[in-house]
């Protein structure tokens, strides 16, 4: 947005009908009528509400925060009336025609939700004074001064929160306080009305008086000696490691689970990133040695018929990372000379025949064929069987810890050097003298192994393996968190698989929604962070390098 | 820092022990595997693990309308209200087994109707019994989930059949009804079509027929002519019955291309119940005029079936848009006759069912009356009427011929 | 030069012995096939003939890739959801009502121009607005974050064409007209497969005409040759790239409807594969360059239904049609093997790549 422009009651206008087509959309892909039975806050506000007023509501804050001083009030709710007008053609065209022929979701039950079950006419100036009143609310918000909003934006944003994974923490309230204290909180996923109201004042007082002694806070750590810096540094890697290995106690059966499976995706994550964020080489079709190293585990371990050793575990591991290994070198070499979106469209390929390969009939035989690998063991540690979740989480969480140190002591070495040289411009690499052959080959190679590791485990964890699990929306989601969670930063990594394995399997209440928000979320974080959440220092630097009024940090705090 | 470490080893600390103590059942539950209790007010909850998403979400979402549908038509079970818990198995096995941690961290669910895929289905079973719950399927047709030497564990059941009883059923149709000798199998690479279409084969041959082709397409194609081609040059010359028992996108694809492609203009085409639904005949048209499917046998259900589907148009906008739907409502029934045989309720109104209870229940349904026929389980969870019907296409209807 | 020649050398050798395997594959498999002669040659047209027609339909769509790629440098996955959002729209609200009131039979050319009109017309509107929130104002940001946007844009315009029209199959209507068969080379040609055939090669004409002769298509190559010299030439090089993609999803939009004439029926994940499909098809035949995207659709299409048979069938294979994308992909590797810039493509594209 150009700053000087001037924010006209126009563009309030046009602010509006964007909310309210956006709310349309909503309404009109059944997003609102799965929720309009889900209880947020109980008896007071559905989680279909807080997707109607969503939209509006920002846009308002939006509008506000563009306009001028003195008639911010009024963009706001201008905004916050003009958005309710496309809801209403809808609800009035969906009265007067049935449109469910052409579009499915828009029921019967959608219109009265949206009309907060009064009837087309009457529900649509609800609508009309519900949304100029949340703009104005957003205008008055963002007049507010700094230390009083953002304190109560956070108290919201907790309060929504809190409300969206009511489920999960339902779970473990039970877990630890027992179903009659739970109860008192969130009853059948809706938080208690008075909860809710704890939780927002609560929140936002704690958000305020943080705000206020931050700077003192901030000023005493910076004045802090060297030694007592380091010892902090000590007591929070202990605290850490300490949190890290009590991890499963904390979180219950699924919840470890679901730390399992972003486990499985930060070990690939940090393969891939070896491949694609310090060496440059776009690969689409990583999930072949997932596969790999999955087939391998599956094969060597299997109890069933198509098992050919029974050996344990703690055998197959290495033969399948070797495996992985192997096939990153082979795979790797026809396309050494390949760049850019060639080598692209060629990995693709790779992952793609891998993946029809063990589902045809060709292979069957030996591998099962659509029917799978089934009666794989899961591994065991000393005689005990690790069944539970909260077992398997060590093992994952070592094969985590080892690519990690292997990664960092890479990034640091001569290899990871020649690594970045070669992304950055392979011809002046190697004029350079980098050996460009066994650099990509290498990275190939060891990008393979953390993936063929992660696939082992995978393997293992399910106890079955089906060609359809190595499809290529595997390859997909893992380039995609390393971006978003910024290339070449192994931090970005973790916060990256959190972000897209860990979150869409909490959500799963959104169900068939999962994919649209998950994509509508690539782009929402795509157009806010393009470079990831937690970029590395260099890639910081060269996204900065332009614009000099940012001093340029020293990479020394690089991962 | 310090006071922050101290907090945060204290919150370590107390969650162990908090969590080494867990809730302890109630006093009254002597069942072996523990019991899921309402109170008065509580609704019973179960769930569904059913593929809500990506390309084969109609399945799943029709057989989640079955039970929700089961749900709305039987109202109250043992006077509680039910609730059900939606999950996604996305007919993956990595699906499956997060849709299973889900449900079994959760102690008041009940029971579970899932999974659609059997490929979620292996993995979830082994979940689902291991925390003592219990899982009917709807739609799992491989034969080794009812197969205990290889991915059987109690407290699996299903509702669908074995592909081995409807493949040896088409196969039958085909060589002693129709008298066809010679017959193609062409199945798209997906577990369940790769498992009917073999069984097809096998019982087609051990009959005295001929299978002259046995092929495949990939999942997502849409050009099936080079594969009919083939088939109808095959060496035994074009098969006089074409079987491709699979979803309704390919199924639609192969029924409509058959007629184009030069020599199978004569062939009798088939398919199987991932095909068999108003939307598929709708998705074929013309070009399923005069085709076999095979599927459960809904005809003698008369009243109920005439119900359910009315309440699916009121409550989904459309006619059931694939064939698992009355599976799933027969496993949600099934499992609701279950919870008021076992389930016991005190004064107060409170009702505790017992999960060993309500399994050995479940496996011990016998004469069950659904819509998918007369349900008697057998000590492996195959719980479905053996009877498969083949209907004909006619004019965008299907007519029930045989048997 | 001692040391990098020794690299070399190495490097070929593994390369021409991939080569020369995959080579011995096909040459073995095809003599086993053609020695063993189960197919007729009526059989082998007719798998060429299929092979156009579906390679026809990657030509249009690999068009689009091929175009958006030219000037920003930029995988757009989302093209294949442009490519069903168009045909799915025009199916719900167009060919099912004429149909449905017989219009479409007493009228076909008009109701397919209907049908074509609002096809093209939605996928060009969902392309801009597309490009519009999530390409544009990515212009300057690393190479990878707009492909991570794409596959964004991609699935979330999958998700919610399938909750607006629902997740089922939807038939589209048959053409009575275009139903028949037309007598060729001794087989018979199909009257849908022929309409796609010509018309993939009218608007392929169409389209290079466009781009060669008139301004905008001077404009489009300005801008695909150096972004901001054509700014300073006085081209609005946002509008460009706005028409770039309008073109491209218009071609997507037609393809669409061909694609349903011939197999009549929509679903929501249609586009997914054809869009893969599609973009191999374009870096095959040189990524950046029109005919390119055209000989590499034929040249996959081709692929696709000739090779199976006559590969594999030979080498007692089972089901070899499940293989069928191997083929594809190890075409495609074995040509970029031989030619890393594609089939016609620029030397120029390796370097901007």
């Amino acid at each position: 947005m150009n700053p000087e422009k001037k924010f006209t009651l126009r563009d309030a206008v046009n602010q509006g009908l964007i909310a309210g087509l956006i709310t349309s959309l909503i309404s009109m892909v059944g997003m609102v009528e799965l929720f309009s039975k889900r209880q947020l806050i109980a008896n007071l506000m559905t989680t279909a509400q807080v997707f109607i007023l969503l939209a509006p509501a920002l846009l308002s804050y939006q509008s506000a925060r563009k306009s001028a001083k003195n008639n911010a009030l009024a963009s706001g709710a201008v905004t916050g009336f003009f958005a309710s007008i496309p809801i209403i053609v809808l609800v009035l065209l969906a009265s007067a025609f049935d449109l469910r022929q052409f579009l499915v979701n828009v029921s019967p039950n959608l219109i009265s939700t949206l009309t907060f079950g009064q009837g087309p006419v009457v529900g649509s100036l609800i609508l009309v004074a519900i949304n100029t009143l949340i703009g104005l609310l957003a205008a008055i918000l963002h007049q507010l001064d700094e230390k009083i909003r953002n304190p109560i934006l956070t108290g919201l944003l907790w309060t929504l929160l809190v409300g969206m994974f009511s489920e999960i923490l339902q779970e473990r309230l039970r877990a630890f306080f027992g179903i009659s204290f739970t109860n008192l909180i969130i009853r059948s996923k809706a938080l208690q009305p008075t909860v809710a109201v704890i939780l927002l004042v609560g929140i936002t007082a704690i958000a305020y008086f943080w705000g206020q002694r931050g700077a003192s806070f901030s000023e005493r750590i910076a004045n802090q000696s060297a030694t007592q810096r380091r010892n902090m540094i000590i007591a929070q890697r202990v605290a850490f490691f300490v949190l890290l290995l009590a991890m499963p106690l904390l979180l219950g059966t699924y919840l470890s689970e679901v730390v399992n499976n972003v486990g499985i995706y930060v070990l690939m994550g940090l393969g891939l990133n070896i491949v694609v964020g310090f060496a440059g080489l776009l690969d689409l079709g990583y999930v072949a040695f997932f596969a790999i190293g999955a087939y391998v585990m599956a094969i060597l371990t299997s109890e069933g018929f198509l098992g050919v050793a029974q050996t344990s575990f703690w055998v197959a591991l290495p033969v399948s990372v070797i495996t992985a290994v192997a096939a990153g070198i082979f795979l790797g070499t026809p396309v050494l000379r390949m760049r850019g979106d060639y080598l692209a469209i060629v990995t693709l390929g790779f992952g793609e025949i891998i993946r029809i390969m063990a589902n045809s009939d060709l292979l069957k035989p030996f591998i099962g064929g659509a029917q799978g690998v089934l009666q794989i063991p899961k591994p065991s540690f000393f005689g005990t069987s690790l069944i539970q979740p909260g077992q398997l989480y060590y093992v994952v969480l070592g094969g985590v810890l080892l690519a990690w140190f292997v990664s960092t002591r890479l990034s640091n070495s001569r290899l990871g050097r020649q690594w970045m040289a070669m992304r950055e411009d392979e011809d002046v690499a190697e004029a350079m003298g980098i050996n460009l052959v066994n650099t990509k080959l290498l990275a190939f190679a060891i990008g393979a192994g953390f993936s063929g590791l992660s696939g082992a485990i995978y393997a293992s964890k399910l106890t079955s393996i089906f060609p359809h699990s190595f499809n290529l929306l595997i390859s997909i989601n893992v380039l995609s968190l390393i971006i978003v969670g910024g290339m070449g930063s192994l931090p970005g990594v973790v916060i990256g698989s959190l972000i897209l394995v860990g979150l869409p399997e909490l959500l799963r209440e959104f169900a068939e929604f999962r994919l649209w928000m998950y994509g509508a979320l690539l782009i929402v974080m795509m157009l806010a962070k393009p470079e990831g959440f937690w970029p590395s220092a260099i890639t910081k630097r060269e996204l900065h390098a332009h614009d000099e009024s940012i001093p340029i940090e020293e990479p020394a705090a690089a991962d | 820092m310090k006071k922050m470490l101290f907090i945060l080893s204290v919150l370590v600390v107390a969650s162990m022990v908090l969590a080494a103590c867990g809730p302890a059942g109630p006093a009254e539950c002597t069942d072996e595997l523990g019991c899921a209790v309402y109170g008065p007010e509580d609704p019973i909850r179960i769930a569904s693990a059913l593929v809500i998403t990506g390309p084969d979400a109609q399945l799943g979402l029709d057989s989640q309308h079955g039970v929700e549908i089961a749900i709305a038509m039987r109202g109250n079970v043992a006077g509680h209200s039910v609730e059900l818990q939606a999950e996604d198995d996305g007919c993956n096995a990595e699906g499956g087994q997060a849709a299973g941690q889900k449900i079994v961290s959760d102690p008041s669910i009940v029971a579970v109707v899932g999974t659609s895929c059997s490929g979620a289905g292996v993995p979830m079973s082994k979940v689902i019994s291991e925390a003592g719950y219990v899982m009917v399927s709807p739609s799992n047709t491989a034969p080794s989930l009812t197969d205990p030497a290889q991915a059987w564990n109690p407290g699996y059941l299903r509702t669908a059949h074995n592909d081995k009883v409807q493949g040896a059923a088409m196969a039958k149709f085909a060589y002693e009804v129709l008298g066809l000798k010679t017959a193609a199998a062409i199945h798209d690479g997906d577990p369940y079509t790769e498992g009917l279409a073999n069984a097809f084969r096998e019982s087609f041959e051990s009959l005295g027929g001929k299978v002259v082709a046995f092929t495949a397409v990939s999942k997502g194609d849409t050009d099936m002519k080079p594969v009919l081609t083939a088939v109808a040059a095959s060496e035994g010359g074009a098969p006089e019955f074409l079987f491709f028992p699979v979803f309704t996108a390919e199924c639609a694809f192969l029924a409509k291309q058959t007629k184009e492609v030069t020599g199978l203009e004569n062939t009798v085409t088939a398919a199987a119940d991932g095909c068999f639904s108003a939307a598929a005949a709708e998705a074929i048209g013309e070009a399923g005029n005069g085709m076999y499917f095979s599927g459960p046998d809904l005809s003698f259900s008369g009243d109920t079936y005439t119900t359910f589907k009315e309440q699916y148009n009121t409550l989904f906008g459309s006619d059931p848009i694939s064939v698992f739907h009355a599976h799933a409502f027969d496993a949600t029934n099934m499992i609701f006759d279950c919870i008021e045989k076992v389930g016991v309720t005190s004064d107060d109104g409170s009702l505790s069912v017992g999960r060993a209870a309500l399994r050995s229940c479940l496996y011990a349904t016998s004469g069950y009356q659904g819509i998918t026929g007369t349900l008697t389980c057998n000590e492996y969870g195959d719980c479905a009427d053996p009877k498969i019907s083949v209907s004909i296409l006619e004019n965008g209807e299907y007519k029930r011929i045989w048997p | 030069m001692q040391r990098r020649l020794q690299n070399i050398n190495y490097l070929d050798l593994v390369l021409w012995l991939i080569r020369v395997s995959i080579i011995v594959i096909v040459v073995w498999g095809s003599i086993a096939t053609l020695s063993d002669n189960p197919y007729s040659g009526r059989n082998w047209i007719d798998f060429i003939v299929f092979g156009i027609a579906q390679g026809s339909m990657y030509a249009l769509i690999a068009i689009g890739y091929t175009l958006v790629y030219g000037v920003l440098f930029m995988i757009n996955f989302a093209h294949g959801e442009f490519f069903m959002s168009g045909v799915m729209t025009a199916t719900v609200f167009v060919a099912g009502p004429l149909s449905a009131s017989g219009y479409l039979d007493r009228q076909p050319v008009i109701s397919l121009l209907l049908i074509l009109a609002v096809s093209m017309l939605t996928s060009v509107g969902v392309a801009v607005l597309t490009e519009r929130i999530a390409y544009r104002p990515l212009r300057k940001a690393p190479r990878l974050v707009p492909l991570i946007t794409a596959i964004g844009a991609s699935f979330f315009l999958q998700y919610t064409f399938r909750g607006l029209y629902g997740s089922e199959v939807k038939p589209f209507p048959q053409v009575e007209a275009l139903s028949g068969k037309i007598p060729f080379l001794g087989t018979e040609l199909l009257e849908s497969q022929l309409v796609v055939i010509i018309a993939t090669v009218i608007m392929l004409v169409g389209l290079y005409l466009f781009v060669m002769r008139t301004k905008t298509g001077k404009a489009i190559r300005a801008v695909a040759e150096d972004k901001d010299v054509a700014a300073l030439m006085g081209i609005d090089v946002d509008r460009t790239i706005s028409i770039t993609f309008a073109l491209g999803a218009a071609m997507a939009g037609a393809a669409g409807v061909l694609y349903a004439l011939v197999f009549r029926q929509v679903h929501f994940f249609m586009g997914f594969l054809p869009g893969l499909k599609a973009f191999t098809a374009a870096v095959l035949g040189g990524i950046g360059s029109i005919p390119g995207a055209a000989i590499g659709g034929l040249f996959l299409g081709i692929f696709e239904s000739v090779g199976p048979p006559l590969f594999l069938d030979g080498l007692n294979v089972p089901a070899y049609h499940q293989l069928k994308d191997v083929i594809a992909f190890t075409m495609l590797v074995l040509i970029l093997i031989f030619r890393p810039q594609g089939i016609i493509g620029e030397r120029l594209a390796e370097k901007k790549a």
